[in-house]
């Protein structure tokens, strides 16, 4: 029953949050949280709960995120439509790569999915006469106020974690889970484990795809770098999952909410904190601290992995009981 | 036709036979047994028949209709369903979602899922256990998940593999009235089995295999007394003293 509530409570807390939060930039902040819910949302279904690690996420957002720039900028039609569109491409591109890895078992739709990402970036870079290359595309933003974007992504973020809990309540979700335990079984089962696996790819192709057409919408400008990034998209997407907990219906949340904030707090330098405190002190050493610390988010994030596998392997949402635990012996010595 | 027949086959692996132009019929209803030293090739027959390795020759024939050259999962969907000699549970899942996964196979709602699940964990008498992880169970339970989750998917055919392999005395005198009740719930049964006691008790008819090759088949009370049968786990020396 509790559980039921909290994710209500939260949404309830969301729906008011620009009511309250005035600044832009954290504003900002929270729609890339709930881009990273839906992206991490898409990449735990296939990876987390049909158990095919993928890197592709860079892949089909990057995919959405053209080809809504694509449309706008070639067609003249409202990058909005990139939405579907990108969806639907980003379908349409996993097909032949699951068709063929999903075959195999073992790393090899991992690798498949990380020549994926390398390939479409790419391709995006060289064929300038499409892309203009590592010029970017700049789409002009249909709304000035950042709250309209964030209820939409609010919305996005929702509706792939609704369409996820749904999944994993039907037949689809069993034969995923059966595949991700023992693949052999699984066939013996009379379960098709390459026409399921498919099935579970295209469905976070989608959500991806979608989410990156979005992506453009909101920034309003994209190049092959940013939306084609290993680390920042593809790897950034792995750690949502495993930090907030792989095969957990909210763990991306969680695991959105805490890698944004990581991932900030480095690029800022402590949300400024060092900054202000080299300029209080004039220490020149922290001049150079702090511009090693904002380009060290990357770093941050394996500290935070060897963090979470060592003390919460299955990630803040799966190991909730362990922290609780901690918690409360720490407060009040029983329990 | 028969129920289920397989017409010769043979599997090669490199150069070596592990089964080698093996022909037999099983009837509808029946218990049939396969016996044979270790590595004679009777698990090799199992991956054959459904579809795990393909044939390098031979037909098999599922009620009048030849399945050989189907996969693994098409097999299962045709009804015959399997165990494994090392089981395979769904770890990280529940005995009750194991079998619920597996009860999927021919329904799609989630509450007819969990119908038939909650039937045949109850005709297997897992009930215990239903909402432990699959993986905390001890081993004869675990036997058992495999076969109640065979079971799930409407088998017509049940291939069993070394069902009380690892069991102690009174958990495989268990592990055999299971398997009586399954055949008198109308499902035909393959069993491979290295425990005499169990396998002479519940066939009705065996074949023994060694080397990938048939040796002889018959009633179990002439396979115990054959004396290929007899050499082909003692060895030569002991048919020469018999």
């Amino acid at each position: 029953m509790k559980r039921n509530i909290i994710p209500l409570i939260v949404l309830a807390v969301l729906l008011v949050l620009p009511f309250i939060l005035r600044d832009p930039y954290y504003l900002h902040l929270m729609i890339l949280v709930l881009m990273w819910v839906a992206l991490g949302s898409g990449w735990n279904l296939i990876s987390g709960y049909t158990g095919q690690v993928s890197f592709g996420t860079a892949a089909f957002f990057g995919v959405g995120a053209y080809s809504a720039a694509l449309l706008m900028s070639k067609l003249g039609i409202s990058a909005w439509w990139g939405l579907p569109l990108g969806a639907f491409i980003a379908v349409l591109l996993s097909f032949p790569f699951g068709w063929i890895s999903f075959r195999l078992r073992g790393p090899y739709f991992a690798l498949v999915t990380l020549a994926l990402n390398e390939i479409l970036r790419h391709i995006a870079t060289i064929w300038e006469s499409l892309t203009d290359g590592m010029v970017g595309i700049l789409v002009l933003q249909t709304f000035i106020s950042k709250q309209p974007y964030y209820y939409i992504m609010l919305a996005i973020a929702v509706t792939s974690i609704i369409v996820i809990k749904l999944v994993m309540d039907s037949k689809l979700g069993y034969y995923f889970v059966t595949i991700r335990e023992d693949q052999e079984a699984a066939e013996s089962l009379g379960i098709n484990t390459v026409y399921y696996k498919m099935v579970s790819l295209c469905i976070s192709a989608a959500i991806i795809g979608f989410t990156g057409a979005l992506y453009t919408n909101y920034m309003g400008f994209i190049d092959p770098k940013i939306v084609f990034a290993l680390g920042d998209i593809s790897i950034m997407a792995i750690l949502v999952g495993i930090v907030g907990g792989v095969a957990t219906i909210y763990g991306p949340a969680i695991g959105a909410f805490i890698m944004v904030a990581v991932q900030e707090f480095f690029r800022t330098a402590g949300f400024g904190l060092f900054i202000y405190l080299a300029n209080l002190t004039g220490w020149s050493f922290m001049h150079t601290a702090v511009k090693y610390i904002s380009q060290a988010h990357v770093l941050s994030f394996g500290l935070l992995v060897i963090f979470v596998i060592r003390y919460l392997p299955n990630g803040v949402v799966g190991d909730w009981d362990v922290i609780k635990r901690k918690f409360s012996f720490g407060k009040t010595g029983s329990v | 036709m028969a129920f289920f027949e397989v017409t010769g086959i043979t599997k090669f692996f490199g150069g070596l036979a592990a089964v080698n132009d093996v022909s037999f019929q099983v009837n509808e209803g029946e218990i049939y047994g396969l016996i044979g030293p270790n590595g004679s090739g009777k698990t090799t027959m199992f991956n054959l028949i459904n579809a795990f390795f393909p044939l390098t020759h031979g037909e098999i024939y599922f009620r009048g209709e030849k399945i050989s050259g189907l996969k693994t999962h098409q097999i299962c969907q045709k009804g015959i369903g399997r165990t494994f000699q090392i089981v395979k549970p769904l770890r990280r899942m529940t005995v009750m979602d194991n079998v619920i996964a597996s009860a999927f196979l021919h329904v799609n709602k989630k509450r007819e899922a969990v119908k038939v699940a909650e039937e045949m964990i109850d005709f297997c008498g897992l009930n215990h256990y239903q909402d432990k992880l699959a993986k905390s169970l001890p081993i004869a339970s675990r036997k058992r998940l495999e076969i109640t989750r065979a079971l799930a998917t409407r088998p017509k055919l049940l291939l069993l593999d070394e069902t009380a392999a690892g069991l102690n005395p009174s958990e495989s005198d268990e592990a055999i009235e299971l398997i009586k009740k399954i055949r008198d719930s109308g499902i035909t049964i393959i069993i491979v089995e290295h425990i005499m006691k169990v396998i002479m008790t519940i066939s009705d008819r065996i074949l023994a295999i060694n080397h990938g090759m048939m040796i002889t088949e018959g009633l179990p009370s002439e396979i115990a007394s054959h004396p290929e049968v007899i050499a082909a786990y003692f060895g030569e020396d002991y048919r020469a003293q018999s």
